[in-house]
């Protein structure tokens, strides 16, 4: 069997930032599996504006804040297979893949790096009320219709779900020529990023119903009718408040799921994001096994996800090098108001500054992100305004750690007076 | 007094503006820019694709550089659907000059060999 | 044209009597409205071999069903569909449902159905996560779980194979009588001529029987919704699990199916139109807690999609399967509903054999072959037979779809055979790409482009399903 120190499963921007982090480190055999014909993963399709002012201090589209990173893996000679489909990765880290250039192979690795990215919730998982014509959609696939083969899949198009993928997509699906009559959003708030309401929708007069959900499809072939009615605060729908929109698409953008299929066999822990629990070097509960980026939780700006492939990166590199053997660790609780906090456990002697990732369950205002250890509170954060959309990200210098090491790290919202 | 949520960064910040162009709720100091651009000349970026005429089923990704008045956004969709190109591109190759009488130029924004 | 007989639905009734005309020297049609084979009731049930200890004694459906579940071993290799005897469990769940037990036990000896009753305690033992408060069960250990789309796909195309002609999109709006013979009529306009037709139409059977004459029953569809949970590990069951039986029907089941995931339904509600497939809140929520009374662990958050199917139920309360009183050489088979998937192959024997063979004289085709083509299934193989496999083509190395694993080859093989899918879901139906988690989100713009290079169409005329179905609404870029 081939064995390499490396192997990185998927060539989108954690995978690249993961493989560059980890050669500059001083490991050199890295090998990249992309099961697209292409680096860049799912920013070959997210070609919008708003990329790189954390990398690169300037505002890029998706394919050239890709292009960036997959030229720096060129030029550093990092191996990459493209159309190359990983099946599996067994528990003694044993990869498993399939491409039309190498046949099957396996690759026993001393450590991997799961960056597969996240899939979209559709029509399956919440059950749409009514028939189930063509012309319900998600938005990721309308978007890699449109962007990369360039075909529209609607005309009259109703959007459910105000995550930043439908936002997008109904500022390009009227730039192209469709009519996006509304977006629907079942919770009370948004759950796109404020800017993207403003671009996207106000500025082409496209309304955005809140506590608004779909509560039929009609339509036998395609999509004729979608009915949308109000939704009281139990989600239930309100009898008497639907409101008819004749369309012949219903384009979802309801949600990310982090894509951990192929670990399914190795019996990494996962946590609540659905994906893989971690450490602060986004080792997952199988020694070795490391994963970042979408598929460890979904996050709404690329940069936060090149830098989480960097810590991945850096970790895998430690690993290989036998530094992180035998290490004791303490756990990072998420507290009032935290839906979840990454990673999930820290080492205890850790000595470099740590990053925790964490999203608010709803939308909050004026309180102090405490974040305290052995009863003693050892950061404290005064925030305005906190929404599930957006991903906190906040560092813990490594000056910290001492006041850490003696007990549980529990991240809370405390709401001021 | 106008209010609106600043498009700049991700970071989505609730611009208040008055009559005098004095800018309050921003955290830097594009987002003073922009709210008073937003008042007197609002542009947009603007990024779309055009079709590669010598390769097969190929689409290319581009934007305008720089912004374009919010008003001309169709006007330039216009001329970049009807502007077909020819690989190979590079990012940064200028697809469409002065777009629409705009003065900005349509950029492409990845490389097509 | 003119056929010897002339078959009309390509369900699985349908299908099954095409594959058993085609042994005989006969020239054989088959019209189906749909644009894919098995794209009706045929598709959206409960996927169960039955065991057949619940029919009525003496009824065609328990004859039919027993005949049937015998048969599927054989037809399982035949036709290279995957099956397997899983058994079921009837369960009770309250004390006083022993009795009942005793009384479906007895009616399985009077069917022929070997069963057995379990105890509480061999029933935990047997199925570690059913509700322990069960009291017990009635194992029939002849029922089995089948892969019901390529069933109907496979036997048809086994038929066509051995010389059925099949044509899809092909509904029929008109019968008459024409001289000896008998006038079929489609919506497009086309005529066929048969000596014999043969109504094999699931829910529009009495529709089509009325074309010839009124029928003395009639059929109320009867429409089932069901969850399907992602294959996220085995063993939630190992079994079909049923509650006890009653006048709507089998009840609410929990089983896996032969891919490794898990249904859960059907609901039984009586509606008046034959094509609404519709799923709705209340009676999702109703499914849901009624599997979790059997199976308390469920994890719904796994559901990866809900679907609607109809039962063509009956008026007289068991498969109508007969010649037209005023026109004999017209064979009625109504009220098709469950357990129609297991008794499809004896009805389909029985229909030929001792029906047909009644009107016409059956000889027997020297090359009839009952076996399909083998599939090949690369993620069944070993690492070394996939490589031999891919040696030979490429294709099979090239994944195009994510969740369930399928290559393109298996794709391409699916598109070289004699009932090729003409739409992303009859490939989803026979491959499985699209059935994941995200439910064809990243392989739907592969099997596009593959429909519409094997079919040299534009991407914009592939549909999802019926040929009015079209996924892509415009081409843009064109230009001026």
């Amino acid at each position: 069997m081939v064995e390499r120190d490396l192997v990185i499963v998927g060539g989108g921007s954690a995978g690249m930032a993961a493989a560059i982090q980890a050669h500059k480190d001083g490991i050199k055999d890295i090998l990249i599996l992309e099961k697209d014909p292409y680096l860049g993963g799912i920013l070959n399709q997210c070609i919008h504006n708003g990329f790189g002012l954390t990398e690169f201090k300037e505002e890029l589209t998706g394919p050239e804040y890709l292009t960036r990173f997959a030229n720096q893996v060129k030029e550093l000679g990092i191996e990459y297979k493209t159309q190359a489909m990983v099946l599996d990765i067994s528990k003694d880290k044993v990869i498993t893949y399939s491409s039309v250039e190498d046949g099957a192979v396996e690759i026993k690795a001393k450590a991997v790096i799961l960056a597969t990215g996240c899939y979209e919730r559709n029509a399956g998982a919440i059950q749409i009320p009514g028939d189930r014509p063509s012309g319900v959609i998600t938005a990721g696939t309308a978007q890699k219709y449109l962007n990369l083969e360039g075909y529209l899949v609607g005309k009259r198009v109703l959007i459910l779900g105000s995550g930043d993928i439908g936002l997008i997509m109904a500022r390009r699906m009227t730039l192209e020529g469709a009519k996006v009559l509304a977006v629907c959003e079942i919770m009370p708030y948004s759950n796109g990023l404020n800017r993207n309401i403003a671009q996207c929708l106000n500025d082409y007069n496209i309304p955005l119903y809140l506590s608004h959900s779909v509560s039929k499809v009609i339509g036998k072939d395609r999509v004729e009718k979608v009915i949308v009615s109000k939704v009281d605060d139990k989600m239930r729908f309100i009898p008497g408040t639907e409101m008819e929109f004749e369309c012949d698409t219903l384009l979802l953008s309801i949600g990310l799921i982090p894509n951990v299929n192929v670990i399914n066999n190795t019996g990494a822990e996962i946590s609540s994001t659905k994906g893989t629990k971690v450490d602060e070097h986004m080792q997952t509960s199988i020694p070795g096994l490391f994963s970042c980026g979408n598929c460890l939780h979904v996050h709404d700006l690329v940069d936060f996800v090149s830098q989480e492939g960097r810590a991945a990166g850096h970790g895998a590199a430690l690993y290989i090098k036998g530094l992180l053997e035998g290490k004791e660790y303490i756990k990072v609780n998420p507290g009032n108001g935290i839906g979840y906090v990454v990673p999930q456990y820290i080492e205890k002697n850790n000595q470099e500054d740590i990053a925790l990732k964490f999203r608010v369950r709803k939308p909050i205002k004026n309180v102090d992100i405490i974040i305290e250890s052995n009863n003693e509170v050892i950061k404290k954060l005064p925030k305005l305004v906190m929404i599930p959309s957006e991903m906190e990200n906040i560092k813990l210098p490594a000056s910290l750690m001492e006041k850490i090491k003696q007990g549980d790290l529990n991240v809370y919202l405390k709401e001021k007076e | 007094m106008r209010e609106f949520v600043c498009i700049v960064c991700p970071r989505g910040c609730h611009l208040q503006i008055d009559d005098e162009l004095n800018v309050t709720g921003n955290s830097c100091k594009r987002g003073e820019i922009y709210a008073k651009n937003e008042v007197t000349d609002p542009k947009r970026s603007v990024t779309s694709t055009m079709r590669v005429i010598n390769r097969e089923e190929c689409v290319v990704s581009v934007k305008t550089v720089p912004e374009i008045p919010k008003d001309k956004i169709f006007d330039v969709m216009d001329e970049i659907n009807k502007t077909m190109l020819k690989a190979p591109l590079k990012i940064g190759d200028i697809a469409i000059e002065n777009v629409a009488n705009t003065g900005s130029n349509i950029v492409v924004c990845r490389d097509i060999d | 044209m003119k056929y010897d007989v002339l078959v009309l639905g390509a369900g699985a009734v349908g299908a099954m009597i095409a594959r058993n005309l085609s042994r005989y020297e006969l020239k054989v049609a088959v019209l189906e409205k749909e644009n894919d084979v098995g794209n009706v009731t045929s598709m959206a049930n409960s996927a169960i071999v039955h065991s057949g200890y619940d029919p009525v004694p003496g009824t065609n459906k328990a004859k039919f069903n027993v005949l049937g579940n015998k048969m599927f071993d054989e037809i399982a290799d035949d036709l290279d569909v995957h099956f397997s005897r899983c058994g079921s469990l009837t369960v009770a769940l309250y004390d006083e449902q022993l009795k009942i037990l005793d009384d479906l036990a007895k009616r399985s000896k009077e069917n022929g159905v070997e069963v057995k009753i379990l105890s509480k305690e061999e029933l935990l033992a047997m199925e570690p996560n059913i509700n322990p408060e069960a009291k017990g069960a009635l194992f029939a250990p002849t029922a089995g779980i089948i892969d019901p789309f390529n069933l109907v796909v496979h036997a048809m195309e086994n038929a066509v194979d051995n010389g059925v002609e099949l044509y899809l999109n092909e509904e029929v709006v008109d019968i008459k009588k024409d001289n000896q013979d008998i006038k079929v009529i489609t919506r497009s306009g086309k005529e066929y001529i048969a000596k014999i037709v043969i109504n094999a139409t699931g829910l529009a059977s009495e529709k089509i029987t009325n074309l010839v004459e009124e029928t003395d029953w009639h059929i109320t569809p009867r429409k089932g919704e069901y969850f399907v949970l992602d294959h996220y590990k085995r063993g939630l069951v190992n079994h079909t699990i049923f509650p006890l039986p009653s006048e709507k029907g089998k009840g609410i089941l929990v089983t896996m199916t032969t891919s490794n995931n898990y249904l859960c339904g059907p609901s039984s509600e009586s509606i008046n139109e034959l094509d609404d497939f519709s799923c709705d809140g209340p009676t999702l929520a109703n499914v849901r807690a009624s599997a979790l009374e059997m199976v308390p662990s469920i994890p719904f958050n796994q559901a990866i999609r809900c679907f609607a199917g109809l039962r063509a139920t009956c008026t007289r309360h068991d498969f109508v399967i007969e010649f037209a009183k005023t026109l004999p050489n017209f064979i009625i088979l109504g009220g098709i509903e469950s357990p129609g998937l297991v008794s499809s192959p004896a009805i389909g024997k029985y229909v030929v054999e001792e029906m047909v063979g009644k009107l016409v004289e059956l000889k027997e085709k020297s090359n009839y072959n009952p076996r399909v083509k083998r599939y090949i299934r690369p993620k069944e193989l070993s690492l070394e037979e996939r490589n031999e496999l891919i040696k030979n083509n490429p294709t099979y190395a090239h994944i195009l779809c994510s969740c369930e694993q399928v290559s393109e080859g298996e794709m391409l093989d699916a598109l070289s055979r004699s009932v090729p899918p003409r739409s992303v879901k009859a490939m989803k139906k026979r491959v499985r790409a699209g059935f994941g988690k995200c439910q064809g989100g990243f392989c739907q713009p592969h099997v596009v482009n593959l429909l519409a290079k094997h079919y040299h169409l534009s991407p914009l005329d592939i549909p999802y399903d019926s040929i009015n179905s079209k996924i892509i609404i415009a081409r843009l870029k064109e230009g001026k």
